[in-house]
Order: structure tokens, then sequence, then C-alpha cells
């Protein structure tokens, strides 16, 4: 979300429980609006790209009766607002279209492709927090130091690394030579907890290296920054040991940065996921897209994408909402 | 200049820049060998042993190739965030030098775009015009509109917070040619360092665009390409995996140190 959203409620000494619920609820609303926003838009893309989803099915062989036929019966003779309120009208009952190559509702695909997706990209979140906190805060508290040089070089590194090449370098190392995980591929969480997480490990690893590496870097300056004020240094000045200080009022104070970083790299982590799913030939969403766009399957794909951006707006939604629990100054206004 | 050698970051970033773009513009008068001619006899040769850097599974000179990559990474990177930052930095002026409504709508409306992965786009223009480089740099650089026009308004709108713009607003000019005046060359450095940064990404994306066969068709030689004909050989000839993934990794490693190196000679206040 934007900047200008944040700072408009930096001070609100004012802010009491209604108007907080007043400030969620016209939140949410904007969240609706911007939803609907989007699944207009990107209606609006796939009908404006040359080609239909007809002509795009039949290929260039098809012949004029065939094609008007076909979109006849996908109800592409409607008018694009027609057809895009129609579309609307059944997603909202959950009804998202079938696909043309699976024959299967839409929605289910997606649901299924989830329980891959999603395990995934929180444990790839987790590797990434769990690496990059501890590293950013050391390298604050310890800065200038060699460790501080260390972890700065090593960060960039991360951040420079395309993920999927990660992907590929982890497979050669444990795949090809060491033989200990595998080279790709899921057994499905029905063939048992500990196998499918395995098969997530690595490609985890992968898709948390780049996002450790700006994690880190966000830590360690937004620590750096809250040391430096006045309430840190008194807590010094009282007394308290440089390390009590540092994990006592620094590190809480400087969670607001890392968390919007988190939420803003989400669209980075779905990006990610995409590639790093077609390296290790996970059954996810984005390999599914990935599935979906070489073998034409438009309603597929529509979906897929809508569905991604959906998340994205989501997830900026809840990292909005979370400033109001996480950010001191606004609960000291609630309270 | 001095201030740039003082600067190891910087330095280090420029010098690995320069030779990258060297090295793109060499291949369009020179490589060593054709980066398309196949020599099966010497296929899946390592470094050193056909050619300086070996050979892919078809024996063409994976050195060529790499020197070819490096200009079809770097252009197509470049023409995207150069689109992507001349239309941000406008919708961003634009918006700053109007705002009310319009300002609301308009980050709204990058919100929004800010939502699609570039590969994800990509994907969906692929579908109906096709892969190719086009495609490419058309969904990056859609993705950086948002992105420049959020810096953008966000510094343009300091700017005219300031004095000399009021002294200007009061004196009558227009709000176009105060944007020209003042508020354009007053954001331009941090501009500049954003346009470095997001070169940076941009090779990223390129890089897993085309490894998802979404950039330039082959045979031209993308790093992308050769990451992902990689992985058939993995086992054989794991150079094919770590060369073209070093060279991206380079590029964007030599580029955000620049970013961060000329952020810190330009902007001395953020020095953390």
């Amino acid at each position: 979300m934007p900047e200008a959203d944040v700072s408009s409620f930096a001070f609100p000494e004012s802010l009491k429980g209604q108007d907080m619920i007043a400030l969620i609820v016209r939140r949410f609303a904007g969240l609706v609006i911007t939803l609907l926003i989007v699944s207009a838009l990107i209606f609006l893309v796939m009908d404006l790209l040359p080609g239909d989803p007809a002509s795009v099915m039949l290929g260039t062989s098809a012949t004029p009766e065939t094609l008007a036929a076909l979109q006849k019966q996908m109800g592409l003779d409607q008018p694009l607002l027609v057809r895009y309120f129609a579309w609307l009208g059944q997603a909202v009952r959950g009804d998202f279209g079938t696909s043309y190559t699976y024959s299967v509702p839409v929605a289910g695909l997606i649901a299924e492709r989830l329980a891959v997706t999603v395990p995934l990209a929180v444990l790839a979140v987790f590797l990434s927090v769990s690496l990059a906190l501890p590293l950013g805060v050391i390298s604050a508290g310890k800065r200038n130091s060699g460790l501080d040089y260390v972890v700065g070089v090593v960060s960039q590194l991360f951040i420079a690394v395309p993920g999927f090449w990660v992907g590929l370098l982890l497979i050669l190392l444990f795949s090809v030579t060491l033989g200990w995980m595998p080279a790709g591929g899921f057994p499905g969480w029905s063939a048992g907890f500990w196998l499918s997480l395995k098969a997530l490990l690595l490609p985890a690893i992968a898709l948390a290296l780049p996002q450790a590496g700006v994690l880190t870097r966000v830590t360690r300056t937004s620590v750096l920054e809250v040391m430096s004020e006045d309430y840190v240094r008194t807590a010094r000045s009282k007394g308290l040991s440089e390390r009590t200080a540092l994990w006592l009022h620094a590190v809480p104070n400087a969670m607001v940065p890392v968390v919007t970083i988190l939420g803003l790299q989400f669209t980075f982590l779905i990006a990610g996921a995409v590639l790093v799913e077609n390296v290790f030939n996970l059954p996810g969403l984005g390999r599914l897209a990935y599935q979906a766009l070489s073998q034409r399957d438009v309603v597929v794909m529509q979906n897929v994408i809508l569905f991604f951006a959906g998340l994205v707006i989501v997830m900026n939604f809840l990292v909005d909402m979370l400033y109001l629990f996480i950010d001191p100054r606004l609960r000291a206004g609630a309270r | 200049m001095r201030q740039i050698l003082r600067r190891p970051t910087l330095l280090a970033g420029l010098i690995i820049t320069v030779i990258l773009v060297a090295i793109a513009f060499l291949s369009l008068v020179w490589t060593p060998l054709s980066p398309t001619k196949m020599q099966i006899v010497h296929k899946l040769k390592p470094p050193m042993a056909q050619g300086l850097l070996g050979t892919d599974q078809f024996g063409r000179d994976l050195a060529s190739m790499l020197m070819v990559g490096a200009w079809n990474s770097l252009s197509t990177s470049f023409l995207a965030v150069a689109i992507g930052a001349t239309i941000g930095t406008l919708v961003g002026v634009t918006v700053a030098a109007i705002r009310g409504l319009t300002e609301t709508v308009v980050m709204r409306a990058c919100d929004i775009i800010f939502s699609i992965p570039p590969i994800l786009s990509a994907m969906l223009f692929g579908a109906f015009i096709g892969a190719g480089r086009f495609t490419a740099i058309i969904a990056i650089a859609v993705f950086m509109v948002p992105v420049f026009a959020r810096v953008t308004l966000s510094a343009a709108r300091q700017i005219w917070t300031r004095d000399y713009v009021m002294a200007a607003i009061s004196m009558g000019r227009n709000r176009a040619k105060i944007t020209y005046v003042h508020v354009l060359p007053n954001i331009s450095n941090q501009i500049l360092v954003q346009v470095t940064i997001q070169l940076g990404l941009a090779i990223l994306t390129e890089a897993g665009l085309s490894f998802l066969g979404l950039g330039m068709p082959p045979p031209t030689p993308t790093w992308g390409r050769m990451l992902s004909d990689s992985q058939t050989f993995m086992g054989q000839a794991p150079w094919l995996a770590l060369l073209p993934g070093s060279a991206i990794a380079l590029a964007v490693l030599g580029l955000n140190m620049l970013g961060d190196g000329l952020r810190d000679l330009l902007d001395p206040r953020d020095n953390v």
C-alpha cells in the first residue's frame, strides 16, 4: 500500500477504539474495490489482446464457421460488460469456469495446487526470516566489525543470485553429486508428511535466499536507525547494557520497516515460486500457470493470474492492518 | 573522481558494470566463434578443453554465447527500465503537481499494476502476442511504471514544499514550468539511483522470463535459456549451469553495488 497511507496515521493521538474499527472498515471497503478493479482489468486485458480464447484454442487452421460456433458456445459473442458481470456473478459463488485442457472446474484445480504452493511459500518465508533477523540484528549490534562486513557482502550476494539458479545449484550439489535429496517432483501429502516436506526443502531454500538478503539489509538499517534514537540512548545511559538495549528496545521497534518490506517482497516471492516450481517440477500454482500457458488454457491462466494478484493485494492489506498492532504509537492512541 | 575512488562499493560496482557493458558491445562486432555455430564433435567440452569456457550440447562455444547473452540481457533490461522510468517519472511529477483526487486514483492504479508480477503479465501477453523480446520488454516496463511513479511522487512532493517553489508559485509561474525548472532537476539523483537498482531487478526478471521460454526465441543465446537447457546435462556438464548463472549474478551484483554507491554519494543524509 502507498507510503502516504502510513504517514497519514503516523501521529494519531486521538485514535480511539471506534476510530480504529472505522479505519479497518474503510480499508476493507478499499480492499474489495481494488479487487473488483483488478478483476475487471485482467478481464479487459484478456479481451483487448489480439485473438480471443476461442481462436487461441482452435489455432490458425480453424474455419470461420467453427470459430463462430465456439465463440457462441463460450458466450464470446456477448458484449464485454455482460460477459464480465456474468463471470463475476459466477466467481462470487465459487465458480471460476472450467479448464479447457483438464475439463475440471478451475476452482478445484487451483485449490489442489495451493496445497503445494502455500506450504512452499510459508517454509521459504520462515527460513528467510529466521536467517535474516539474527544476521541483521547482530550485524547492526557489531557495526563496522569484520562480521558486519561479511554479513553485508553475503546479503549483497543473496540479493544478486536468481532464486531459480540457486535451485539448479542445490540440485547439482545435493541431488546429482551427493544423492541426498530428490532432484524434483512431489510425492503428495498423502504419501507422508516428512517425505513431502523433504521435497519442498530445497525449493524453499532457493526461494528464501534472495528474500533473506533483502531482509538482512533492511533489519540492519532499521535497527541502526532505532539505536540512534533518544529513548534507546536514555536506556543505555541508565546503565542498561548494550545487548539489553539492543534486544529489548531497538529490535521490537525496528520491526515495522521489516514487516513492510516482507509484505512488499510478496510479489517477488510469487514470481520466484513460479520459477522455482518449474525448476523442481513441483505441481504448484506457478507450474499450473506455466502449463496453462503452453497449453493455451486461457481460463486457467486468467484465474491463476487473478488469484496471484489478489493474494498480493490481500497481503498488502494485512500488512497495513498489522501496523495498527505493532506500531506502539498507534496502540498508545487506541488505549 | 577522488570521491569515487574513496568508495569501494561504488568503485567495484562501476568496474563490474563497465566491463559487462563493454563485453556486451564487443559481442556486436566480435565473438571468439559464432555463438550459433554447432560443432557436434566438440560437444559438452569443459572450460579450457575447447574454447575458453567450453561448449554446450551442440558444441557451440560457451564464451561466445555468454557474450551475446550479455548484450541480449542488458539491452532488453535497459530498454524496459528506460520505458518504465520515463512513463513512471512523468506520472509521478504530474501527480505531484496536481495532487488531490488524481493522486489517490493514480496511486491506487499503481498499487494494482504492482500487484501483478512481471513473470505473470509476460505469460498473459505471451499467450496472445507470442513470446519474444517485445513481450519481455513490455512486461518488465509495465511493472516498472508504478515503481518509478511512487519514488518520483514522494521525492517531488518534498520539493513542492520548499521555499523556492513557494516563491515561484507566488510569482505566478505555472505548475508545468515549476515541475520542469525546479522539481525534475532536484529529483534526478534519486531517479538515477532507482534506475540503477531497477536495472538489476530487470536483469533478474529477464533471466527468469527466458528461463521459462518467454524471452527471445532460439537460436539467439540468452543467459536464462542457457540455464534452462543446462538442466538436462547437469551431471555431465555442470559448467553449463554454473557459468550463465554466475554471469547473471555478477551483472545484478555490479548494478546493485553501483546503485548503493551512487545513493551514498548523491544523498549524504542516508549514510547509515
